[in-house]
């Protein structure tokens, strides 16, 4: 089109409803220009560039065209730019500077529309809407959930949600960049302050596995909102509402802010000094180096990822793991590589066929399902194994079963791609059955050029994720299909490169003895734990165990942002430790792309870069080589040892593994929602009101709530392994009959067990 | 000649003379040397004095914290920070004016769209203690509502020339 010419030779044209993500709908005729030998201005959003086209973008004919446009638009449009969050930063307010006159001409009464609620995230003022219906094919086009619609005609035109409903996508919050006037603007940072206040820093979202890029708006040492940067190759120019509104986190009132100990079970503020010297004195005191763990947080920056390790190995032992939510590590032995998303990011879009097991990717990484979304428009056959019903934003079909069956049904399909292999996948084949569904999806990943094998968070928090992944690998190397195991968080292909897992070393090469896991470390408890970033209860596979096992330790120190009741009960030594916008750090994302931030801001209080922490650490502990200056060293010290490392999620597959996760009973799902995924975002208040945040229910079908004799509302008592719960019933037909859901990461949920498992419940 | 005429001008003191008259002139003319403080000049009603805050008639704050005030401020005297207040509306939660930062251009009135901020006819203040310097909201509405008889005429008589 001839704007997109315009723009990139750096002609201005005005324009509110054209946006180079979006189809053109040129309706606001803002962009009119004139073009020779055409009777009439044309829309220059709307008009294929020809040979020997001569366009007058400046000429009388054109700024008559375009002033007129703009005294209509500016009709309707209040004058209240001064209460306006957009003043400053608006286009509409730009335009009128260049086209609009100083006096109105109209004198008759001005439309005014009542606002909605739409959530907690975006507040509307939709009388300054101008119609330009950019949310709308947000929503049709991008989100994949057509939630804001336009209804009424010419004047009485309203932009809505037609009945009264929250907006619940999670990437509505683009909706704010996109508005050119205030009609949408963010509710968090609502009359806060003015875009001219605000200094504006790079940085990367430290959430989902993509590392989205931002930029931070900052007013003095504050940061004040989240705004996406562009980066095509990532995450294009969106960002997920997670990574927008989480900064508010940054500033909730249970940060930690000076380093305590327990002392005869109170808690006392220390200096530094005393702090990092008690630290160093108990963790050397335990002779038995096997006798630490090391658990750290797949959101920690790469530089605090690999000092950790460092100090790990440095006192002898490899044990320390990122991968809190996993939930089979048998494949430890046999996988010494770095996993990935197994492609570039981008090569999603272009994907023909996937099979996507156990992953909500749009409630777990929102941008890659939005990536999965512009492949299956474009006709890729997109089949999905999950143990609950999916809302997708993309058409698919979904084999739905319990958390037992998914490893039959993902077999079923290995067997209908004709795949041949002996052992324990040879006898989950034998016994698997190639229906229908299971040809269908073996055709699609056969038949495309591209295809993938997708295994998400849900298929990793399996407790038979090795069978699921060997399957996984032998299907994919049957159909040629590229296999993805879906890094969990910002830093977990970072995590593995650090060698923060217990079967790797510094490098992404193979540890010469393999450590404790997660699980092993917490199912034979060690007498000390390292904790960085992390909280016991939520942030793991097992919240319950992870409480016992922590309290049982005879000392626990813990490098932390945040401090909260969990924390407090577990551990012995708290460090304050600077976030994401505090400190200088490298993220290394789902398809391996190195992305470098500085601190922002100040840290809060006393707390200091986690870096710094461990340095001390290990200098205190008489270790070699922590004599860093600058986080750079660090980062360029790994850098060198990856410098030959290939991510690689091939395997082989399994022999000797039975399923742990039996198919008969009543049996446990559960999926970490979207805002409850990290200390950060589970302290954001307004994500903390929408829906994804999750809650502390037992979801399940209504038959088998009947089977069961629950009713919908009343409270239920459920154990699991000895751990039990009450918990409110909700009736959902989205979980399959025989399993009850029961999210993780919520604090009402922490006191039991691993997310996938058999239960029992009956009424309270 | 010419020379002549200075020598005899400057022999009968001419000049002294002819100055001495105005002095003369002036000691018998009425006196108009104001007795401050006693008695006070008279002040235009464009007089930019110490700020006030104003409201409106219902008692309901003007400002609005556009913080057009606070960017237009040529000496960075003006601090604003703003929430939505109860009823939603935008209100600020502080408006500080540093007195020993503020050069009293105006710019601040000049920049008001709902003439909350007004520079008065006041020009006797003082601070006594370190930080005094700083206006807060709540003296500067205080001032406000003192004054708002004549903040309100002043600006009357000014509105024909804005």
């Amino acid at each position: 089109m001839l704007i997109d010419v315009t723009d990139a030779a750096g002609i201005r044209i005005p324009r509110f409803c054209y946006h180079k993500k979006l189809s053109v709908s040129a309706n606001c005729r803002m962009c009119l220009v004139e073009v020779e030998k055409v009777p009439k201005p044309l829309p220059a959003c709307a008009t294929p560039v020809a040979d020997g086209m001569k366009v007058f973008t400046r000429s009388p004919r054109a700024l008559a065209a375009q002033k007129g446009t703009m005294e209509f638009l500016l009709i309707n449009h209040p004058l209240d730019c001064p209460i306006c969050d957009q003043g400053g930063e608006c286009e509409l307010q730009d335009v009128a500077i260049g086209y609009g006159r100083d006096v109105s001409r109209y004198s008759e009464g001005k439309r005014v529309v009542a606002d909605k609620n739409i959530g907690p995230l975006i507040a509307t003022d939709m009388t300054r809407c101008i119609h330009c219906t950019r949310c709308v094919r947000f929503g049709d086009e991008i989100a994949g959930i057509r939630e804001m619609g336009a209804t009424g005609r010419g004047e009485h035109t309203v932009i809505g949600t037609y009945i009264e409903k929250s907006v619940d996508s999670e990437l509505s919050g683009n909706v704010i960049d996109l508005c050119p006037v205030g009609a949408l603007t963010s509710k968090p940072f609502r009359f806060n302050a003015r875009a001219w206040e605000l200094t504006q820093v790079d940085a990367i979202a430290p959430h989902d596995s993509l590392g989205s890029n931002i930029n931070l708006h900052l007013r003095g040492n504050k940061v004040m909102r989240v705004h996406p940067r562009d980066n095509e190759s990532i995450n294009e120019t969106w960002i997920s509402d997670r990574d927008r509104f989480s900064y508010e986190g940054l500033y909730s009132s249970d940060r930690l802010t000076t380093p305590m100990i327990k002392k005869d079970g109170e808690w006392k503020d220390v200096s530094w000094d005393m702090a990092l010297e008690m630290a160093a004195a108990s963790l050397g005191e335990i002779k038995a180096a096997d006798q630490i763990g090391a658990l750290v947080s797949p959101t920690a920056t790469l530089e605090e990822l690999y000092l950790t390790q460092k100090l790990m190995n440095g006192l002898g032992c490899n044990n320390i793991d990122s991968r809190l939510r996993q939930g089979d590590f048998r494949l430890d032995n046999s996988l010494k590589r770095v996993n990935w998303l197994g492609m570039k990011i981008g090569e999603i879009d272009s994907l023909d066929a996937a099979l996507v097991v156990g992953g909500n990717l749009r409630k777990e990484q929102p941008i890659l399902a939005h990536r999965l979304r512009k492949a299956a428009l474009a006709g890729a056959d997109i089949h999905v194994i999950t143990p609950q019903h999916l809302e997708l934003i993309y058409k698919s079909r979904q084999l739905i079963c319990t958390p037992g069956e998914m490893v039959k049904h993902l077999a079923a399909v290995a067997k209908a791609a004709g795949v041949k292999q002996g052992g324990t996948i040879g006898k989950l084949l034998d016994a698997a059955d190639a229906n229908e569904d299971a040809k269908a999806a073996a055709k699609g990943l056969k038949d495309g050029d591209t295809s993938a094998v997708m295994l998400g968070a849900m298929a990793q928090s399996h407790p038979d994720f090795s069978l699921l992944y060997s399957l996984a690998a032998t299907l994919a190397e049957a159909t040629g299909a590229k296999l993805s195991i879906v890094p969990a968080a910002v830093n977990s292909v970072g995590a593995q490169l650090a060698g923060a897992v217990p079967y790797l070393q510094a490098g992404g090469k193979p540890a010469e003895s393999t450590g404790l896991d997660a699980l092993g470390m917490l199912q034979q408890p060690c007498s000390g734990y390292l904790l960085l970033g992390v909280e016991p209860g939520m942030d793991f596979h097992n919240g319950a165990l992870s409480q016992t096992a922590l309290q049982s330790a005879d000392m626990v120190v813990a490098i932390s942002a945040y401090t909260s009741p969990e924390l407090e009960a577990c551990c012995d030594i708290l460090l304050p430790m600077a976030i994401f916008t505090e400190t200088s750090g490298t993220y290394v994302n789902a398809e391996g792309a190195w992305q470098q931030c500085r601190g922002a801001v100040k840290p809060q209080g006393e707390a200091r870069p986690g870096w710094k922490i461990l340095r001390v650490l290990g200098n205190l502990l008489n270790q070699q080589g922590f004599d860093y200056t600058d986080p750079g060293e660090i980062g360029e010290e790994l850098r060198l040892l990856c410098e030959d490392v290939s991510l690689d999620n091939k395997l082989s597959p399994a022999t000797d593994l039975e399923p742990r996760l039996g198919v008969d009973g009543l049996q446990r799902g559960g999926d970490t929602p979207l805002y409850a995924t990290d200390p950060l975002v589970r302290r954001a208040t307004a994500l903390q009101q929408t829906k994804d945040a999750g809650e502390a229910v037992i979801r399940l079908h209504p038959i088998e709530a009947e089977r069961q004799g629950l009713n919908s509302a009343e409270n239920a008592l459920i154990r699991q392994n000895g751990y039990q719960a009450t918990l409110p019933v909700a009736l959902d037909d989205s979980i399959p009959e025989g399993c009850v859901w029961i999210s993780t990461g919520l604090r009402d949920t922490s006191m039991l067990g691993q997310p996938f498992g058999e239960v029992t419940v009956e009424k309270a | 000649m010419k020379v002549l005429s200075n020598y005899l001008k400057s022999l009968f003191l001419l000049e002294l003379f002819r100055g001495l008259s105005v002095t003369g002139r002036y000691l018998f003319r009425k006196k108009f040397t104001v007795m401050y403080p006693e008695e006070k000049a008279p002040v235009s009603p464009r007089f930019r004095g110490l700020h006030a805050l104003r409201r409106y008639p219902s008692g309901e704050e003007r400002c609005i914290a556009c913080k057009l005030c606070e960017a237009t401020c040529p000496a960075l005297a003006i601090t604003i920070e703003a929430e939505p207040s109860e009823d939603g509306s935008r209100r600020t939660t502080r408006y500080d004016i540093d007195l020993f930062k503020c050069i009293y251009c105006g710019y601040c009135q000049e920049a008001c769209p709902v003439d909350a901020i007004v520079e008065t006819r006041i020009y006797e203040y003082h601070f006594e203690n370190r930080g005094e310097s700083i206006m807060t909201k709540e003296k500067l509405l205080a001032v406000g509502d003192k004054y708002e008889a004549q903040i309100a005429a002043d600006i009357e008589a000014q509105s024909k020339y804005r």
